[in-house]
């Protein structure tokens, strides 16, 4: 059994949920649930639910460590050390992929980032390389090493234990040089992409950044974030966030609706790892529907309202 | 202003990947400059025509990777080093070590960028650690950069749409993301003019690497191949529909 450190990201609501997946990865072994900010009683219930048994309230001696990723991660480093960890790990989010590196570099330890498959009995761990092209498969024999899961990576699954929480303040304090001023979001309530369990795409057919509408009325029904392709992107229909594929986010929902897609290789290098990919096309040769589960010949801007009403009369 | 960029030979994105052996790939493909990487050769060379100074790429790779540094130098860069590593997939601890080493003999930086990630091993941390090997700050994943008052005033995405608005200390390392800038084009005398620009070439051993392993090893590389052709659903748009969300709901159970 190896000392699992799980750092939690926090949502607008608590502990967000894409964390489940990477407790349950770490279930089973002795896991302390490392949370930064917030309330850590409050996380109590949950982590324990998904079977972390020490919940630890991080903090430093002076300073909030979300001011500062930099505080942060030697927070996260000093409590590795503190409490004799053998492994850190956490969501391979945007701010997890950034603390965990940073954590990594402080503790000269290695690190493999949004993997897709870990066993930390064995110490191994799958990844995508070559943007999903392959998946590379990684030995760790380190004493202590980290990893960051790609989100839906793993199922969540309970597997309830007593936890309980314990403060640990560590020794660190000061910025490290990097201060964050202010946090800006763009719009209320939008679901980050690559925790999204169900994910609808346009494409550059999609023509207009006042069309994707049509795919936010029909996202509302299935409970899915809404993405797009480079294409669409660089016409300016959609900002980059929403961008899936290379140089854009990996997604790995369980599904995926593609509208007036192509197919490229760099759309699916973001996509791949889909559970269900479904494809909505005017082109019946278009290449997507010879790489996906189910497609539809036809035109999005009748398909995608008849699937938001369909949805609609079965809620 | 003294300011590197890393950059990164890498498998066009485009290209179909070969495994060979356990965990290797054959190298019979086109290579291009790193995706993230442009971004950082752009934002360096704006910055220095700017504040004045010189842009110093630094590229970790084989022999080959020359063509990528060229490639670099074309778009602005004004020279380079190439350290040679003759590994298809090295680690990132070495690499960083290896950019930190050449960095410190060549210079003192005031700014370094990089790309957030490389396409081909996906590591998504070396910039991380030369900053830790240089002992600067490092912010990453970076879509708006701009000097301030001394230090640097970046905007940084962070999920769900949001971004952070960060102030960082100089010198600092820079992980570059797409909309950071965009990209130009080299032009044709640009490339000639490339050409000519100053390589240094030095072999990683010259460098003295003290870590030469990080505990991780890449033991097996597996192709994964695509899905196949699509059920295609038939009938009238209503009918197709219906159909689909019963298969999702009911087969799938993904709904």
């Amino acid at each position: 059994m190896a000392k699992i450190g799980v750092w939690i990201e926090m949502g607008q609501d608590g502990v967000k949920e894409a964390n489940l997946g990477v407790l349950t990865a770490a279930a089973g072994h002795e896991v302390y649930a490392l949370v930064c900010s917030g309330d850590a009683e409050g996380c109590r219930e949950v982590c324990g639910k998904y079977g972390a048994a020490k919940v630890v309230a991080l903090a430093a001696e002076s300073g909030a460590l979300w001011d500062s990723p930099d505080l942060a991660a030697r927070a996260l480093a000093a409590a590795a050390n503190e409490f004799d960890l053998q492994v850190v790990t956490g969501l391979g989010s945007l701010n997890g992929r950034d603390l965990l590196a940073r954590t990594a570099a402080i503790l000269d330890a290695p690190l493999l980032q949004d993997c897709t498959a870990v066993d930390f009995t064995a110490g191994t761990v799958e990844k995508s390389h070559f943007s999903g092209k392959t998946v590379a498969r990684f030995e760790c024999r380190a004493p202590l090493w980290l990893c960051s899961l790609r989100p839906n990576a793993v199922e969540p699954q309970e597997s309830p234990v007593e936890a309980e929480v314990v403060s640990y303040t560590a020794p660190v304090s000061g910025s490290g040089g990097v201060k964050v001023l202010e946090v800006r979001r763009d719009s209320s309530g939008v679901m980050e992409l690559t925790e999204a369990t169900i994910i609808i795409t346009g494409g550059r057919p999609m023509d207009s950044a006042e069309n994707f509408q049509l795919l936010h009325e029909c996202a509302a029904e299935l409970g899915a974030a809404v993405g797009a392709s480079r294409a669409a992107v660089d016409a300016g229909f959609a900002p980059h966030s929403m961008q899936v594929g290379q140089t854009g986010k990996t997604v790995s929902p369980r599904l995926y609706i593609a509208c007036g897609l192509s197919g490229s290789v760099q759309h699916f290098a973001g996509m791949k790892t889909s559970k269900v990919i479904v494809a909505i096309n005017t082109d019946k040769d278009a290449p997507i529907f010879g790489k996906c589960n189910y497609g539809i010949v036809g035109d999005l801007f009748e398909v995608v309202p008849v699937l938001t009403e369909v949805l609609r009369e079965r809620a | 202003m003294q300011v590197y960029v890393c950059v990164k030979h890498v498998p066009d994105t485009a290209a179909s990947i070969k495994v060979e052996g356990e965990a290797g790939y054959s190298e019979g493909v086109k290579y291009v400059l790193n995706p993230y990487d442009e971004y950082a050769v752009e934002e360096a060379v704006r910055v220095v025509k700017e504040q004045g100074g010189e842009v110093i790429a630094v590229c970790v790779g084989k022999a080959s990777a020359l063509a990528t540094v060229r490639s670099a130098l074309a778009v602005g860069v004004d020279r380079a080093i190439l350290v040679k590593i003759d590994e298809q997939l090295p680690d990132a601890c070495v690499v960083a070590q290896a950019l930190a080493r050449a960095i410190e003999k060549d210079g003192q930086a005031d700014l370094v960028f990089a790309g957030r990630q490389s396409v081909d091993s996906e590591g998504m941390q070396t910039h991380y650690r030369l900053a830790s090997a240089l002992g600067l700050p490092v912010v990453s994943d970076v879509v708006a950069f701009s000097l301030k008052d001394g230090g640097a005033q970046v905007e940084r995405e962070c999920g769900g749409g949001a971004r952070e608005v960060i102030e960082v200390s100089l010198p600092c390392v820079i992980g570059a993301n797409k909309g950071l800038n965009e990209p130009r084009y080299p032009k044709l005398p640009d490339v000639l003019k490339a050409k000519k620009k100053p390589v240094e070439q030095i072999d990683i051993a010259s460098l003295g690497i003290e870590k030469p392993e990080s505990g991780c090893r890449l033991t097996k590389l597996s192709a994964v191949p695509d899905r196949g052709q699509a059920t295609m659903l038939s009938g009238g748009v209503r009918e197709m529909v219906e159909e689909l969300v019963r298969i999702l709901e009911q087969d799938e159970k993904v709904l």
